[in-house]
Parts: structure tokens; sequence; C-alpha cells
């Protein structure tokens, strides 16, 4: 840099470091120019709404009763904290999550080394395996429940699974893992992509069975990658909706949170409430989203440090 | 493993694997199609199979106006959307992945934040906000919501992309004396042009699955999009069951979606493992 050379400094270089300056003014202004639109838009669809939601919550806001709408600190926090109707959704979802997001590794997985490994019919496999993303949630949890429906459905018979809690349990967990085992297959197999095929070459001629191949040499090195598809299908799987309003509808204590705080809002027309459910799904998530962070290392896409 | 190995019964082997992959990804789809297929008077006989074809549902859903009407908001919402979150969205990704500044990290830290939102979160103050301000029930109080959440997922995937670039032609055109607006609009816009393609794709297919805020933030036909009209869906008559007119409606928004999919198959696939992998 031209700092080496402070005082015998010609025109020549002290122009370039100008201009170089001037480069860098302008660069900076561009970046800021060309990213400020998508931040405000952020900013003002979210960041303004929590910070609402979290004035709300201090409200008694009833809608049908807005004339007895007054500040009442944190009785909304006691009034859904001490609900049973909460923690079941709460535990419910909480299940959910993780049986939903273990599942959906284990097959994932297996997908993601059938699209990475298949010898035959390559182009085949990995395009249909696009085809639960692309359907609509809602599409793909009707088919799921009418597939369910006494009668009807070709997997129902004559039993009506969906009128239990533990067969719907394992039903909602069906449509959702059904949906988004593609998603993990493709983190993992753009992982696997990255595992060095001479290696495991190498383990195989030193006698290493595929099982120990798997374990030893692919597992440690597609480990961020199994971190980022974890942690997005985690935070993606504790805000579940779509699938439980279609197939139950939260009917046999069913209800995910999400679930509920609709309820509240929309049916209830609760704001107060509605918003205090609000806030602790945002907490929760983010206390989900810290322990990932903090606890694997899982390094979240996006942030440069550690991952290139 | 290597097609040097590839003897016929290690293939017949991965064909038969093949198969359950089909067959995990089709079922539940063709099983819906076999639904809006099937007459009333063989809906309940509980086999995968129509034994009896019609098209009468089609033809009836296209004549409810509740559907087409649906049908309409959810193309216009997600069109505009995606329109507006790709332009945001590459100005912003083209300042990430290239251009120092200030703030980048909070810039690349808050979008993350978004992609992992609540969106339920969002749904109560949004209630409110929109009904203050007359946007409840409109395209615009769906589209800004929409615009938001694709926004990560846009600047993500496109940031990724534009990494590929070779930057080496804008410094060229620099030296030549393009500004670096000139630059990113003559020379790098076109070179990314398929990268924002395929963004476009995985945008418009965020917004057309969206059911929460539409079922939450619309209230009749104005605006609700068709996920959400679906869970509204009640029979021609009031004795007729809606099942196949679901199913039919479902097929309809399903099939332009999948073949999409399946033509762009190895564009998608880069693009939803790029963000997340090269970050």
């Amino acid at each position: 840099m031209s700092t080496a050379t402070p005082v015998e400094e010609d025109e020549g270089t002290r122009i370039a470091r100008q201009r170089f300056s001037e480069g860098k003014r302008a660069e900076r202004r561009l970046g800021l120019m060309l990213v400020s639109p998508a931040v405000i838009l952020m900013i003002l669809v979210t960041a303004y709404p929590i910070a609402y939601a979290i004035w709300l919550s201090l409200f008694r806001a009833d809608m049908r009763t807005p004339d007895q709408n007054e500040f009442v600190g944190l009785e909304n926090y006691v009034t859904v904290l001490s609900s049973s109707i909460w923690w079941k959704a709460f535990g419910f979802t909480l299940l959910l999550t993780v049986v939903s997001v273990v599942l959906e590794l284990i097959l994932g997985m297996l997908l993601a080394i059938v699209m990475h490994r298949t010898i035959v019919g390559r182009g085949l496999v990995r395009t249909s395996a696009l085809v639960p993303y692309a359907i609509v949630t809602v599409v793909a949890a009707f088919s799921w429940r009418f597939a369910w429906s006494q009668g009807m459905g070709w997997l129902a018979g004559d039993s009506a699974p969906l009128t239990g809690e533990w067969s719907s349990f394992w039903i909602i967990v069906l449509a959702e893992v059904w949906k988004t085992i593609p998603f993990m297959a493709l983190l993992l197999m753009a992982g696997l992509a990255l595992v060095p095929e001479d290696l495991l070459k190498a383990a195989s001629i030193d006698g290493a069975t595929a099982w120990q191949r798997f374990w030893k040499i692919t597992v440690p090195l597609i480990k961020p990658s199994i971190l980022v598809a974890v942690l997005f299908r985690t935070l993606d799987a504790f805000r579940i909706f779509d699938n439980i309003y279609v197939l139950t509808g939260g009917a046999n204590e069913t209800s995910s949170v999400s679930i509920v705080a609709y309820n509240n809002l929309i049916k209830g027309l609760n704001l107060g409430i509605g918003s205090t459910m609000s806030v602790l799904i945002f907490v929760t998530i983010a206390i989900i989203a810290f322990i990932f962070v903090k606890l694997f290392g899982a390094a979240a896409p996006g942030s440069d440090e550690g991952r290139r | 493993m290597s097609a040097a190995i590839a003897t016929p019964k290690t293939k017949a082997i991965w064909w038969g694997v093949n198969i359950l992959v089909l067959l995990y990804a089709f079922i539940p789809v063709i099983w819906i199609v076999s639904l809006s297929l099937k007459p009333d008077a063989v809906l309940n006989d509980g086999r995968f199979f129509p034994s009896q074809l019609t098209g009468e549902h089609y033809e009836a859903i296209f004549q409810n106006n509740d559907f087409t009407r649906a049908l309409i908001n959810s193309i216009g919402i997600c069109l505009i959307s995606t329109f507006i979150a790709i332009i945001v969205g590459t100005m912003a990704a083209y300042a990430v992945a290239r251009l120092d500044f200030p703030g980048k990290k909070f810039v690349v830290g808050a979008s993350l934040m978004i992609a992992m939102f609540p969106q339920i979160a969002l749904v109560t103050p949004l209630f409110k906000i929109l009904t203050g301000i007359g946007l409840f029930d409109t395209w615009l109080g769906l589209i800004i919501p929409y615009i938001t959440f694709a926004l990560p997922l846009a600047i993500y995937t496109l940031s990724a992309f534009f990494r590929e670039i070779p930057w080496e032609l804008e410094k060229a055109a620099k030296m030549d004396g393009a500004t670096p607006y000139q630059a990113f609009r003559k020379v790098i816009a076109p070179l990314a042009m398929p990268g924002v393609f395929t963004t476009a794709i995985l945008v418009f297919i965020s917004c057309w699955n969206d059911f929460l805020f539409a079922i939450s933030l619309t209230s009749s036909e104005r605006s609700r999009t068709v996920p959400a009209a679906l869970s509204y869906f009640t029979g021609a008559t009031t004795f007729e069951k809606p099942t196949q007119s679901i199913a039919a409606a479902a097929v309809v928004i399903t099939i332009p979606i999948v073949i999409f999919v399946l033509f762009f198959q190895r564009r998608i696939v880069a693009g939803l493992t790029s963000g997340a992998v090269k970050g």
C-alpha cells in the first residue's frame, strides 16, 4: 500500500490513492444503496410488528369488547403460561418436531445417498424426488386426509384414524416427513458431493466396511450440511400449521402452538392473548436457534466464517 | 460405486431402489388425481385407482367463481411478489456478494433471522396493522409479507450464484470507463440471468405454497388465494361433498408447478443447495 512510502509520495501515487479511496467510497455508497430497500422492507414487516406484538401483549385487547381494553402488564403471560391448552400444544409441537426431524434426517440421508450413488436413472430419481417439494403443502395434506378418511381412503379401510390423538399424530408426522424429505436430501446431497471419492476408496482398500466408511468418513465431513439441514428443518417444523389445519384442524388435542395462536386471533379475535403467544413462539424459536448455533456450532448459511 | 463395476445384478438392485423412490414421490399425487376423476358413485369404494372416470369435477370448479377468482388472486399476487422480491433481492445480493460496505454482516444476519422467523408470530400484529391501514383482505396486504419472506431466500440464492460469476469481466468493464452501476447493469446482470431465473422459480413456489398468511390476512374472495380457498370449498350444492372438487382444484394448482419443477430440475437443485452449502 501507499503507506509504505509516506514521505516521498509522488504526484502519481497520490492521485492513484485518492482515486482508490474515492472508488472505495463509491462502492460503500452503492452497497448501502443496493441493500437499503431489502433491509427497510424486512425491518418494517418483521421488526416493527414484533415490537408491536410485545406492546399488544401487555394489554387486554379483545376485539369483541373494545371498550374494555386496558394495560394489564404481564397478566396475559400469566394467563397463557398457566393454560393447559398452551402447554399441551407446546408439548405436542415439540414432540412432533423431534420425531419429524429425526425421521427426516434418516430418510433424507437415505434418499441423498440414493440420489448421489445410483448408477441407473440418476436424472429420473433426482427429478422425481423434487415432486413432494413442489407440491403445495395444503394439497398434499388433503391427499393424506382423504387417504385416511373412513370408507373413501385407500389407506383407511373401515378405520377412522384421524379421530384419534395418536393415530392423528402419526399421520401428521407422515404428511410432514413426506413433504420435507427432498429438501433435507438435497442439502445433504450437496454435502455428499464434497466428500473426496479417493478417501472413501482408500478406506475401502484398507478394509473399512461401507458402514464404517459412512460413520467415520462421510458423516464427519458432511457435519456442516447436516447441522444446517437439521437447524432449518427444526425451526420450520416447530412452526407447523398447514398440515395440522387440514388434517385435523387441531381436534383431539393435536393443536400445534401456531394453531392455538391462530385460533385465539382469528376465531377468538383476542389480540392480547394472540400477541402473547406470538411473542412466546418467537422466543422459543430464538432459543432453539441459539442452542444450535452455540452448542452444535451450526454455521449459519451466509455467514462467511468457518465455511469457505 | 463407479460405472466400472456395474454388473447386471447391481443395476437391478439400483432399479429396485429407484422404483421405491418413485413410489414415495408419486403415490400421494396419483391418489389425488385419481380422486379428482372418480364419479360420486365410486368415491367411497376405497380403491386407489378409479374404476370409472369422469371430468365433471374439473368442469365444475372452473364454473365455480370462488375457485377461478382464487386462481387469479394466486397467480397475480405470486407474480407481483416474485417480481418485486427478485428486483430488491438482486440488488441486495449483488451488494452482499461483491461490494464492501458497512453493515454487511447485519444484512446477512437479519435475513437469516427472517428465514427462520415464525410466521405465526407476525400474524397477530400484521392483522391489526393491516386492518388499521385498510390493507386487510387486499392483494397488497399479502404481497408485502410475501416479499419479505421471499427476500432472505432470494438474497442467499442469488448471492451464491453471483459469487460464481467471472468478475474479471466487471473489472474489464470498469477499466474501460464503466461506473460500478454500469458494470452491474450491462455486464453482470446478463450473466446472472440463469441464477435470477432459478431464484424466481423458488420464490414463486414459496408464495404459491403459503397458507398461513392467506387464511389469516384475507376474509373474502377478493384476495383469498387457492390454498386458502381450498379449505373453504363447499360442493356445488349443499348435499354434494366437495371431496372431488377439492381434489380437482388441488390438481389444477399442482400440475403446472410440478411440470415446471421437473423441467428445470437441475437449476432448482443448484438453487436450493447453493445458499445453504456454499454460503
